[in-house]
Parts: structure tokens; C-alpha cells; sequence
């Protein structure tokens, strides 16, 4: 819950995390995550406002993720909003998830067009070109796992508790890339990334070093492991960016906080005279609502409104590049 | 007194509008259930026609559960959001206490139960006093022999309103008093009815701590209670 003017200035913004919970389960449970929502809601709407120190006559409009994620969570935001909205009589404006984690960069810098966005998350792994404001296309995806939801399960394998992404990043700055797992799809000519052979490679070699009784450093696990994602996910963008010219890659979603993946593009791009790096900021690249009102601003500027009929879309997805593969 | 009353438990969608005993609207609809989509458009044209803003609004009652998940949520969001964002009182009601005072009949003893799949139901049991439902036996999950055993123990006439009959054949065997015939308007949610049952009940003390009344632990949370029976399950959330 945030509130935010302009679309760039951060008033306020109340992040409540259920990890600890699902951390019982060993990853997020849906029925779980809507209940606790339910638990939150209205406190923290009080505590944004709060924060902020604005009333509800201080608002132009209310801003709720409607898509894409999980239906019984995103109910209750969209529930919640079309709520509070119909009863001050503000606004109501719909936004794309994925759209507000590219504009969490908003927050660093302005975004010029036309753009480009690596989305790296539990959830999503994609390439999107954004050839003016308010313009999303998909021009390359995950085929099977998401990035993030690879860190999580190669983690497991190593004992780590969920979420994993952060302590496989520490050890992988600890060790050494001896393992040289596959680089999936890496020369392909399409813009698609998959992680599933090379998750399936990084248990496998564990499970044979389990049979032998032999012990393998966490450190170099992490480390191959992690070169492996970063490379195909910096080879891919660099091949995107060859066929897109663009005047910024931002760099966003919950794995964009990963420090191997920040690296590695700062490297790829420090010499490219065209195309600027803009990573989201770090504290800014997990869920919050600060990029939803972030981009926001842009769908009210465009004139983007939902009425109360607004529903929850689990499936939700920017359309693909009418050019591109698929 | 202003009142919207609403009611999303199950696949009915019932929504009403008083003042004081006056119903000012009311509507329910049993052609889909659809929600999220449809509950908080029929509360803008209720109150339009009721020529009441949100604001002007002093309370919120709202069938809390037992019954679908999703829907239990959609109401208590809806209404807990209402009465949070307005500042105005909420009442809670059993989504089951609401079906059992759709029956007039003072002294009735009356079984309203859900169909909770596998044998089991949302249910209690709750004889009319003075025009209103009161408990006999508590809302529970509960599997539905049990259930229909313990209310067979009373030997005294039952109305059986609700999923009843989904469950006609073990009605019949179990229950040896009689069990008059209900009309399919008396197996709705009426938002009107719901209203005025929430009239005179004290609103809830901290609307924002309110939630649905599940009345069953999601099986991940069961499973996980079962192994860390010394655990403690307070409070998961944190703000970061
Ligand atoms: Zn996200």
C-alpha cells in the first residue's frame, strides 16, 4: 500500500510480508496468502495513509494490481480498491503487475522510449519492448521455469529455506563456476529463455554426489549455477538489444535484485554508447505498491479506468510483438 | 439508521439496503456467481436508488461465513474495507444463522447446513425465539451423519434449509420427527432479512483485526498445526 504523487515521489509505502508464514510450508500456499491479506487490508490502507499524512480528499485516484498472480490474493486487492474508491468517489485504475515492476525504475530515472525491460521474478522471466509509454510487448519469455522459481528450487536442494534467491547469490559470490552447467537455448535465434535443463543438471549432479557420499562446496553450486541464469539471461538481452535499439534496459522484477545479475549488465552495457542501464532500485524490486502508483500516474494520464465491475485476472499478460517469434 | 447488508456465502449474491425496519431495496441473484465482479455494482445501484451515498451509510452487516471461501472473502473485504474507509460501524452475522431466520415460525427448531463435499458440511442447528435464530448447536465443519445424529437426539420436528437436498435420502433415514417442507425462496440468503438481524447486534470492536469466519484451518495449516502441536500461531505478518 503506497501513496505516491506524480507518479515518481513516494509519500508513503507499507510493505507487510507473509514469508515467515510460508516459510512453514516451504513456499507460498494460495489460501494461506488470501487469508492473511484479509487480516491486513485496512490496516495497511490506515497506515499509508498515515505515513503519507494525506486524507482520502488529498487523492486524485485509487491504483490496484488486478493481474497477474494469485486470484484469491489479488481478490482482495482489487476488492479492497474498488471499494475504497466507490466510497470517496475517486478513480479507479487498473495495472498490470508487471508493468509496475518495470516502473519501479521510474523512481531512479525517467524512462525514455523506446525502451527495453528484463522482468526476472519468481514468477516471470521475460523480455519486453516498450516502444512509447503506456506500449508493452513480449518479445521473448521463459518456456518453462521462471528464473526466480529456479533460485527456490535449486535452494531447496541445498537446504535453504524459502525464498533462496538471496543466500544463493551470497554463496555464489563465495565460490567458483567448476561446474559449467548448460546454458540453455543461449544461441538460439529467439529472444525465450528456459531454466528447466539446467535445474535438472544441478540436481542431478547433486543426487550423484549424495549416491558417491561425497560432499559438494554450496558455494561452487551456487556459483555455477548462478553464471549459468546470469548468462543466458545477459546473452539473450544483448541479442534483444542488437535487434531493438533502445535508449534504456531497465532492469526489474524481484530477481533483478540478484547482485550477479546487476554485475553482469553493468558490464555488458558500460561500453554500449546507445543503450542505458536503469536498474530498479534494490529496495524497490520485491512487491510493492509504490511502482503500481508509479505507473499508475502513466494509465491515468492515458486515460486508463476500470469501473466496479473489475475483477481479478490471474493470467494477465502484456500482448506479444506482433513481429516477433511467436 | 442506515444499513447495507450483504451476503456473498455461497452462490447466491444478496445485497439490501434499510433504514431503521425499512427495507429501502433489496436484491438477490442466483443466476451465477460471479462476485467480485457483480457485488459491488449491484451496492452502487441499490444505493443510487435509495438515494443514499456510501457515506452516508452507519453500518455494514454482512454475512461472515461459514461457506465459500472466495465469497465469504468478497463480502467481509467488501464490507470490512466499507466500514474501515467510512468510519462506520460493522456487524457480523453466521452466514447460516441467516438462512435459519428465513423461518417464521416462533419455537421452530432449524438445521441450516452447506454442502462441504466429501460427506462433510458448514452447519448448526438453531431454534427461533422471539423472531430470531438462536444457536442450539454451534456453526461447524462437520461430517454430515454426526451432525444429523446429534439433531435427531431433540425428537422434535426440523427445518432443514440450505444444501438439504444434497442430502435427502440420509435426512430421511436418520431423522425419525418430522421435517417440514421448505420453498426454494426460504434456501436463499435475503440481504433484507440479514439486515434486520443485525440491527440491534453490538458492531465489532476492531473492524481492520476482522475476518471471514472459515470455520476449518486451510489443510496446509492443519497439516503444519498437527506437526508443531508446541509452535506457536500468532502473527506471520510483519511490516518491512
Ligand atoms: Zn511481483
Amino acid at each position: 500500500m503506497a501513496v505516491i504523487e506524480d507518479g515518481h515521489k513516494i509519500l508513503s509505502n507499507v510493505v507487510a510480508t507473509q514469508i515467515k508464514s510460508h516459510q512453514r510450508f516451504g513456499g507460498v500456499v494460495p489460501e494461506v496468502a488470501s487469508r492473511h491479506h484479509i487480516e491486513e487490508i485496512t490496516i495497511c490502507i490506515k497506515d499509508a495513509l498515515q505515513e503519507a499524512q494525506v486524507g482520502y480528499d488529498d487523492l486524485d485516484a485509487v491504483a490496484v494490481t488486478y493481474g497477474p498472480g494469485l486470484v484469491g490474493a489479488l481478490l482482495i486487492g482489487v476488492t479492497a480498491a474498488k471499494t475504497v474508491a466507490f466510497a470517496h468517489s475517486l478513480p479507479l485504475i487498473p495495472v498490470n503487475h508487471m508493468a509496475g515492476h518495470i516502473y519501479a525504475a521510474r523512481y531512479v530515472e525517467p524512462i525514455e522510449f523506446p525502451a527495453m525491460a528484463l522482468l526476472v521474478s519468481g514468477g516471470h522471466t521475460e523480455l519486453v519492448y516498450m516502444p512509447a509509454e503506456n506500449q508493452f510487448e513480449i518479445i521473448g519469455e521463459t518456456r518453462d521455469d521462471a528464473a526466480g522459481e529456479a533460485y527456490d528450487k535449486v535452494g531447496r536442494v541445498m537446504g535453504v529455506n524459502y525464498p533462496a534467491g538471496k543466500t544463493v547469490d551470497q554463496w555464489a559470490h563465495e565460490g567458483h563456476d567448476t561446474f559449467k552447467f548448460p546454458r540453455a537455448m543461449e544461441k538460439d535465434d529467439n529472444f525465450d529463455f528456459s531454466f528447466s535443463g539446467l535445474k535438472s543438471a544441478f540436481i542431478n549432479t547433486t543426487h550423484h554426489a549424495d549416491q558417491i557420499g561425497e560432499t559438494l562446496s554450496k558455494q561452487d553450486l551456487s556459483a555455477s549455477f548462478q553464471q549459468a541464469v546470469v548468462d543466458v539471461l545477459a546473452e539473450k538481452t544483448q541479442h534483444a538489444l542488437a535487434d531493438y535499439p533502445v535508449k534504456q534496459l531497465i532492469l526489474a522484477g524481484g530477481v533483478a535484485a540478484n547482485q550477479g545479475l546487476r554485475e553482469r549488465l553493468e558490464q555488458d552495457l558500460a561500453h554500449n554508447p546507445t543503450t542505458h542501464l536503469v536498474k530498479a532500485p534494490l529496495k524497490l524490486c520485491g512487491d510493492n505498491a509504490a511502482m503500481i502508483g508509479a505507473f499508475a500516474y502513466v494509465a491515468y494520464q492515458h486515460g486508463v479506468f476500470a469501473d466496479a465491475t473489475l475483477n481479478a485476472d490471474p493470467s494477465l499478460e502484456f500482448d506479444w510483438a506482433a513481429d516477433s517469434a511467436k | 439508521m442506515k444499513i447495507l447488508a450483504i451476503d456473498t456465502s455461497n452462490r447466491p449474491l444478496s445485497v439490501a439496503v434499510l433504514d431503521d425496519a425499512n427495507v429501502l431495496a433489496a436484491i438477490t441473484v442466483t443466476v451465477h456467481q460471479k462476485h467480485a465482479e457483480y457485488l459491488l455494482p449491484e451496492i452502487e445501484r441499490l444505493l443510487a436508488m435509495a438515494e443514499l451515498k456510501p457515506t452516508d451509510l452507519d453500518r455494514v452487516v454482512v454475512a461472515a461465513g461459514p461457506g465459500s471461501y472466495t465469497g465469504i472473502r468478497i463480502a467481509v473485504t467488501t464490507a470490512k474495507t466499507l466500514a474501515a474507509t467510512c468510519n462506520i460501524e460493522l456487524v457480523a452475522v453466521s452466514s447460516l444463522a441467516t438462512l435459519a431466520a428465513n423461518v417464521p415460525v416462533e419455537g421452530a427448531l432449524v438445521a441450516p447446513l452447506f454442502d462441504a463435499r466429501n460427506q462433510n458440511v458448514f452447519a448448526g442447528l438453531y431454534r427461533i425465539k422471539g423472531g430470531v435464530p438462536v444457536p442450539e448447536i454451534a456453526d461447524a465443519h462437520t461430517n454430515v451423519t454426526t451432525y444429523l445424529e446429534a439433531i435427531n437426539e431433540y425428537g422434535e420436528p426440523v427445518w432443514f434449509l440450505g444444501d438439504a437436498s444434497h442430502f435427502t435420502e440420509l435426512i430421511d433415514t436418520t431423522i425419525s420427527a418430522a421435517t417440514p417442507n421448505v420453498n426454494a425462496w426460504m434456501n436463499l440468503p435475503q440481504a433484507a432479512t440479514i439486515g434486520l438481524l443485525g440491527r440491534h447486534e453490538t458492531p465489532v470492536k476492531d473492524v481492520d483485526q476482522f475476518v471471514p469466519n472459515y470455520l476449518r484451518l486451510t489443510q496446509a495449516e492443519a497439516e503444519w498445526r498437527a506437526k508443531n502441536p508446541e509452535e506457536d500461531t500468532g502473527s506471520y505478518v510483519e511490516k518491512i
